[in-house]
């Protein structure tokens, strides 16, 4: 049907969508983010509707709006709950229950103990370990509770390929405000009045960068959504456009109201098909509403989206890269001046807006900017997504206000610090690196520290695009900076001689350090490498690619010390460097390798377990061969 | 100028005067930046960070691409931009093999120099890269993608300048390396040689290829005579090796080295240019008056004719048909100065020393020969000459100069003009004039440094619309303009290199324009200085006509002193398998290359596909869609089991297919069409 | 008649459906990376003399096409298996111990870092830098199949179920 005959009234179509839901006495929502359907929440949901069915109830997969009567449930999938090693997650209201780890066989259970008599299923439940009570809901489970899911709260309920349930829930709205009711002018001030900062790592206030666009002279201008989120470990790009992609779109178009775009790119990652298939059908959703296409919402302006999927680079979520690669061309930044807001795609006034950033705005046009500003932090108003990943309980996708500290996001909201088995160690809490391989790492010294923009960055870190991994005791620093030099080495573009060069010679260097060939020059000319390479980059992804080299020679120094001066590893991860250990089932305590040590590395009583304290070994080895119990190795 | 207009640089107020961006405006104040990949005829690229600068307020910023604001306080010579300046040459000069005494390009390196200049003591890292190869299969140029520092300007010079983009980045990060499609060498692919590439590399990565052992060996060899044509370009830049500056008598020194380097004579390319004068404005004469094959494209730039040859082979008929200057010269010395010198034609060897990089191609061109033998033997470069006299120890200044041999050692003005964009054609006016009836008019416009300039020439009863265009691309979008009918001319002159031949890539590397500029100033004063400024006016070019050649277009002229021109292929491959292959199938190659397609070859591939599907002839038979062989004007253009047959339709091709199924059809794997 | 499905042979239907992905994209180059996808998706790589189809038909160089496809990660040039397994390295995988699971799979399927596809074409593994399943560190996926938590046990399975299914 082509919305171009006549203006369809959106409200209507959502309150149609509101009104036929609420004949259902249940809603059972299955998460359907990529990890839950990797664990085959499609299966189970299926599962649920066939056995349901086989006892009387029937569970509806779609509403039909000539429908009168009440039903039985409606069944729907939603994006990423967050939760992801708890899933496949379903949540069943209005009983107010969240089932964990749920399989086919568990729906029988379900539907006779919750579906029939009201009951809960306790085995299903998510059990705090940390106390061992059983949680009913997401008010009462810890990992939810200490959130404030505001862009995330609809990706856990929203059926993302229902545009009408998105706009049953206020949808849109704020677009048409903006396209009707307002000038491009307001649209840019209320952004800028509520203090949104860029969610991609850069933190620009949004609101002044549209204005730098609005003011350029048209007529053609262009907003892309960038959603080519590499940075290893984060997922909070993908888990908005995978479950609600239409708030991306309503962010695009008000975007585009204010800047004086007739059209938009949304460029998304091609390791993300499941957001791109989201993507797409809903701009073909929009599309067949008439919200995107000519006269948007009788305004007689325009506004089309094409969708992009990435070709496997990092580099391109640097804005003039993924512009580059937009063109058909190799995804190489380009000098800035000129900034893409006066010169971008095919040289035209162009905004490249971060995918949680877009998701922000139909909330402040919702809320409005005070009360959006009210949230957060005075710098930096407003919730933050995080990734939280690593050695710690509760993995999954978080969002809080700025101004969290990172004590509460590690000990409370993720359950605390693990082992690598998983149990949790309650003194396990060595670093959190965080912004990936553009971030520095946050210690002990850090845990009570208000995280936003400006703080981090004061302190040699940056919030980046939100990926926190947290790191245990077990974890060696200088592998960690490898880790990252590593991937940056394989992203960089190669076009600018510091990055491709410098981040070349500087993961050589780490090589040799965790290969215990440091030098006295070894250190000083990392450092003075990295110097450079920040300072003669062209662009972000190589004046960042030294940071978690200097953050973690800030902040632990002495174990790249050991690595290089006493080619120890005190982490023991460096298998070139291991020190050797004592085992103490086959240790019988006879004290002779203590008293042959030459620098009085092993401890213990007579006839008990020694031991060998690895900061002071010198690897000589004279232990190992002194051992007639074979107790010693790893020299 | 107010105080709005000025920024500061290292304290000091500077005027702002339009300039495009921060660079340009300091080194306006003398201050020298460092840059590798910044080239004032080029797009800006931003990679080597070499020319960073301090500006407050805003950090550390490239020059090249920051534009200049009234006010900006910038310093150039900060301890952290020193240490970056230092650091990024010491990531260079570890990410190759730089080995400097065994390079052709050491002391025209700007890696060299730099390095030097500032102050690298000691290379400090050491993660070395692999080796990779280097490509030879060019005849005028060498690639050791070893010595590469990936500063583009060779990409983009081919592009940008040349419009034809033969080399690109590939790959990503550290295993960026700059190469043609697929890897393939040089020689396999769409490139003209015209150099220019080279021309801008700052390091030793593309240089030309070095031909002066095959030089000596003929001097050396008693049995041969050796002469050597030097081309008009030449003689303003040579004295720029060996310091020469103002140096009026660089021709007679160098004339004087030649002899003492053992050639037995040694000639003019002016000479011949005067002879291609009167064949090519004879040419001219002859269609402007039928009012056909117009406009006449000049041929003596063998990068724009190989062009012509891959892309236009609707404008080929248009080319003239006379050979370059360096041709009809091996042409005719070969034809009459074994007679004059007592000498076996085959004892004769022919060496031309160019400006140029793709003469070295056209030289080999197997119209270009007689026997198995060609015309002109070796094409050695300026930059090779220079080396040469070095090589000898002569110390080319001191030399006192000598006059050349007769008789090809005569020229007039007009063939030395040649050396410059625009000057055949002024020469070219010269004669026409003379022969209208009309004065001798310079043409300002002509000479001015514009990549395509338009002139008409008014002479008594016609109106002659020329253009004079340098940069391939400038030809190209003339081309274009005129297929669409959006301009016309009678007379296009196409020079590849910009400022034409004096700017070849075979001269002295130029690091500033205003180098190149001096060379066309100089040929200018050298034409102006001549007696004889029209080429009829030489008398031993008027001996020529009287003992052989008749007059300008006979038959013994054209035998002599003209060529032909064939399509070529862009790139070498074997095309798309479109059924499978195997022992016994007819192979049969559709070229679905643009002239081709424009000529209905993919509605014929549909069609002969839909045949085989039909004919259920798909194990007897293997097509493949192929780009081109070469019978661009007469497509499309189909390979049955080696046969080649142009113009096809269906029908000839199922006939000859069957033909070939039944074993009927001899295996062919001539060059020419059977049917 | 449609055109493409009268040309039965495989590779002359594949030819026509670049043909009309060209077409679909109105030969516009700056569509060029959408173009190699659309072509990597019929031929499961990208065929050299395809390249230089893709390069005359939008009247770019095939040089600068021979450096978008070698730029991205995503584009082929040599054929790859059937099955394409891809382990995860990103951060949180990486943690999780995902290079045991890329040595495991390594040493059933025989393949190094340099041969990354069996001889039979069967199976090409690789390692990817994050596929954003963080939440089920480590990762991989097989053709679209998403593994989470994945043990190289379990790894192990994953590799056999399908050789089973194919008969191997």
């Amino acid at each position: 049907m082509s919305a171009t005959i006549e203006t369809v009234d959106l409200q209507a179509v959502g309150q149609a969508y509101n009104d036929a839901a609420k004949l259902f006495q249940r809603r059972i929502v299955i998460c359907g983010g990529t990890g839950c359907m990797a664990n085959g929440a499609m299966k189970v949901s299926e599962a649920l509707r066939k056995e349901a069915g086989a006892q009387g109830i029937e569970l509806a997969i779609e509403l039909d709006f000539e429908e009168t009567r009440t039903q039985d449930g409606l069944l729907t999938k939603s994006g990423c709950q967050g939760f992801c090693q708890m899933g496949p997650l379903l949540s069943i209201e209005p009983d107010g229950i969240v089932y964990c780890k749920v399989r086919p066989a568990d729906v029988q259970e379900i539907v006779r103990e919750t579906l029939m008599d009201g009951k809960t299923v306790e085995r299903l439940l998510y059990k705090d370990p940390a106390t061992g009570k059983i949680c009913r809901g997401h008010h009462e489970i810890p990992f939810y509770a200490l959130q404030q899911r505001t862009v995330l709260k609809s990706c856990g309920s929203l059926d993302p390929e229902n545009v009408r349930e998105y706009l049953g829930q206020g949808g849109y709205q704020g677009a048409i405000r903006a396209f009707t009711a307002m000038e491009p002018e307001a649209v840019c001030k209320d952004i800028l009045d509520s203090g949104l900062r860029g969610r991609g790592g850069g933190g620009f206030p949004t609101g002044r960068k549209w204005e730098m666009a609005r003011i350029q002279p048209g007529p053609k201008k262009y907003i892309v959504c960038n959603g080519d989120e590499g940075d290893p470990g984060a997922f909070m790009d993908r888990a908005v456009m995978e479950g609600n992609p239409h708030a991306v779109l309503e962010g695009m178009m008000i975007a585009a109201r204010a800047i004086g775009a007739d059209e938009g790119y949304v460029y998304v990652r091609a390791e993300y098909p499941l957001a791109v298939a989201r993507v797409r059908r809903a701009v073909k959703d929009a599309e067949e509403l008439g919200i995107l296409g000519d006269d948007v919402f009788g305004s007689g302006m325009s506004f089309r989206v094409q969708v992009m999927e990435g070709a496997g680079a990092f580099v391109c979520g640097e804005e003039t890269a993924l512009l580059a690669s937009i063109m058909g061309q190799r995804g190489m930044p380009m000098p800035k001046p000129p900034f893409p807001a006066q010169s971008g795609l095919h040289g035209k006034p162009t905004i490249i807006n971060n995918v949680e950033t877009l998701a922000t705005i139909p909330l402040i046009f919702a809320q409005g900017p005070a009360a959006f500003r009210a949230q957060g932090t005075a710098a930096s108003p407003g919730t933050k997504t995080f990734a939280l990943t690593g050695h710690v309980s509760n993995t999954g996708l978080i969002e809080v206000p700025f101004g969290t500290t990172l004590r509460h996001i590690v000990f409370e909201v993720g359950g605390g610090v693990t082992f690598k088995d998983g149990t949790v160690d309650p003194d396990g809490f060595k670093a959190v690196q965080i912004g990936g391989p553009s971030g520095g790492c946050l210690t002990k010294d850090h845990l009570d520290l208000p995280m936003d923009f400006d703080n981090l960055t004061k302190i040699g870190a940056m919030v980046g695009s939100g990926g926190l991994v947290v790191m245990n005791q077990g974890t060696c620093m200088v592998q960690v900076a490898k880790f990252f030099m590593q991937f940056t080495q394989n992203e960089s573009c190669g076009k600018c001689v510091p990055c491709r060069e410098g981040t070349r010679q500087m993961l050589h260097l780490l090589e040799e350090i965790v290969e215990g060939r440091g030098t006295d020059e070894t250190l000083p000319l990392l450092e003075s490498l990295a110097r450079n390479v920040k300072l003669g980059s062209l662009c972000g992804l190589g004046k960042t690619a030294p940071n978690p080299v200097l953050s973690t020679l800030t902040h632990f120094r002495d174990e790249y010390e050991a690595h290089v001066h006493r080619k120890v590893c005190p982490s023991r991860e460096c298998k070139a460097l291991m020190t050797p250990a004592i085992d103490a089932a086959l240790c019988k305590g006879c004290t002779l390798c203590a008293r042959k040590c030459p620098v009085d590395a092993i401890q213990g009583e007579r006839k008990s377990p020694h031991s060998i304290d690895a900061s002071k070994c010198i690897r000589c080895g004279a232990c190992v061969e002194t051992c007639k119990f074979n107790a010693i190795t790893g020299a | 100028m107010s105080a709005a207009q000025t920024l500061t640089i290292d304290g000091f107020k500077v005027p702002i005067n339009g300039e495009r961006n921060l660079l340009e405006v300091i080194r306006k104040a003398h201050i020298e930046l460092p840059t590798f990949c910044y080239h004032s005829e080029l797009s800006i690229y931003g990679a080597c960070r070499l020319c960073m600068v301090d500006l407050e307020g805003r950090g550390t910023v490239a020059a090249c691409s920051t534009p200049p604001e009234p006010g900006m306080k910038i310093r150039t010579q900060t301890t952290a931009i020193r240490e970056l300046r230092k650091v990024t040459l010491e990531l260079l000069l570890a990410s190759g093999k730089h080995d400097c005494p065994t390079c052709t390009k050491s002391g025209s390196c700007k890696l060299q120099s730099l390095a030097q200049r500032l102050g690298v003591e000691r290379v400090r890292f050491n993660a070395p890269l692999e080796d990779k190869p280097l490509d030879h299969s060019s005849n005028g140029l060498v690639r050791d993608p070893n010595k590469c520092v990936l500063c583009g300007d060779c990409v983009r010079v081919c592009q940008e300048i040349q419009g034809i983009g033969v080399l690109d980045f590939t790959q990503r990060g550290s295993k960026v390396v700059v190469t043609p499609a697929f890897d393939k060498p040089m020689a396999d692919v769409e490139c003209v040689q015209c150099g220019q590439c080279a021309a801008v590399c700052p390091t030793g990565a593309i240089t030309v290829k070095q031909d002066v052992d095959p030089v000596h060996l003929a001097i050396n060899d008693p049995a041969k005579t050796v002469v050597v044509q030097i081309a008009p370009a030449v003689r303003v830049a040579l004295g720029e090796m060996f310091n020469m500056g103002d140096d009026t008598q660089v021709m007679g020194r160098t004339v004087a080295a030649l002899r003492r380097l053992g050639f037995d004579k040694v000639y003019d390319t002016a000479f011949a240019a005067d002879l291609t004068i009167m064949e090519e404005a004879q040419e001219f004469l002859t269609r402007f008056g039928k009012g056909e094959k117009l406009p006449l494209f000049t041929s003596c730039c063998p990068a724009w004719v190989q062009l012509a040859e891959q892309e236009f082979s609707e404008e080929l008929p248009q080319l003239s048909s006379c050979r370059s200057p360096q041709a009809m010269f091996g042409s005719f010395a070969k034809a009459t100065l074994p007679a004059e010198l007592g000498i076996k034609r085959e004892n004769l060897v022919v060496v031309s020393v160019m400006p140029c990089t793709a003469k070295k191609s056209e030289a080999k061109r197997p119209e270009l020969g007689q026997d198995g033998v060609q015309d002109v033997d070796i094409v050695i470069t300026t930059q090779e000459l220079g080396r040469m006299i070095q090589d000898a120890g002569i110390t080319l200044a001191e030399l006192e100069p000598e006059g050349m041999d007769m008789p090809f050692g005569v020229k007039t003005g007009a063939g030395i003009i040649f050396g410059n964009s625009g000057g055949v054609t002024e020469a070219v006016i010269r004669h026409v004039a003379g022969v209208m009836g009309g004065e001798n008019p310079v043409i300002e416009e002509i000479r001015s440094d514009k990549g395509l300039r338009t002139a008409v020439l008014e002479l008594p009863g016609a109106k002659v619309r020329i253009a004079v265009v340098s940069g391939l691309a400038n030809a190209r979008a003339l081309v274009e303009d005129m297929r669409a009918g959006r301009q016309q001319y009678d007379f296009v002159e196409v020079m590849a290199c910009p400022g034409g031949c004096s700017g070849g890539a075979g001269q002295p590397v130029a690091m500033t324009a205003a180098v190149r500029q001096k060379r066309t100033d100089n040929l200018r004063r050298l034409d102006a200085s001549m007696d004889l400024r029209v080429s009829k006016e030489n008398a031993f070019i008027t001996k020529a006509y009287k003992d052989l050649l008749v007059e300008p277009n006979s038959a013994e002229a054209h035998h002599l002193l003209h060529t032909h021109y064939s399509t070529r292929r862009r790139i070498t491959g074997d095309g798309i398998a479109l059924t499978d292959a195997g022992a016994g199938r007819v192979p049969v190659s559709v070229c679905v290359g643009t002239s081709c397609y424009l000529r209905g070859s993919q509605k014929l591939l549909k069609e002969l596909l839909h045949h085989v599907e039909d004919q259920d002839l798909g194990e007897a038979v293997e097509i493949r869609a192929t780009f081109c062989m070469e019978g661009c004007d007469r497509g499309p253009t189909v390979r049955v089991a080696g046969h080649v047959l142009h113009r096809a339709d269906l029908d000839t091709v199922k006939e000859l297919v069957e033909k070939a199924r039944k074993g009927e059809l001899e295996p062919c794997e001539a060059e020419q069409p059977c049917h | 008649m449609d055109a493409t499905a009268a040309i039965a042979p495989e590779l002359g239907r594949k030819y026509e459906r670049v043909l009309q992905i060209l077409d679909a994209h109105q030969r516009d180059k700056s569509r060029l990376v959408p173009i190699l996808q659309a072509v990597q998706e019929e031929y499961r790589y990208l065929p050299e003399e395809v390249m230089t189809l893709v390069a005359t038909s939008l009247g770019i160089p095939p040089a600068k096409v021979f450096g978008v496809a070698t730029f991205y990660s995503h584009f082929a040039l040599a054929p790859k298996g059937k099955y394409v397994i891809r382990v995860c390295d990103g951060t949180a995988c990486h943690v999780k111990g995902s290079q045991d699971l890329v040595d495991v799979l390594q040493e059933s399927l025989k393949l190094t870092p340099s041969r990354r596809t069996t001889l039979d074409m069967m199976f090409t593994l690789e390692t990817v830098s994050c596929l954003g399943a963080c939440g089920l560190a480590p990762a991989m996926v097989v053709n679209d199949e998403v593994h989470g938590q994945v043990k190289p046990e379990a790894a192990q399975a994953i590799l056999a179920g399908i050789q089973q299914q194919e008969g191997m």
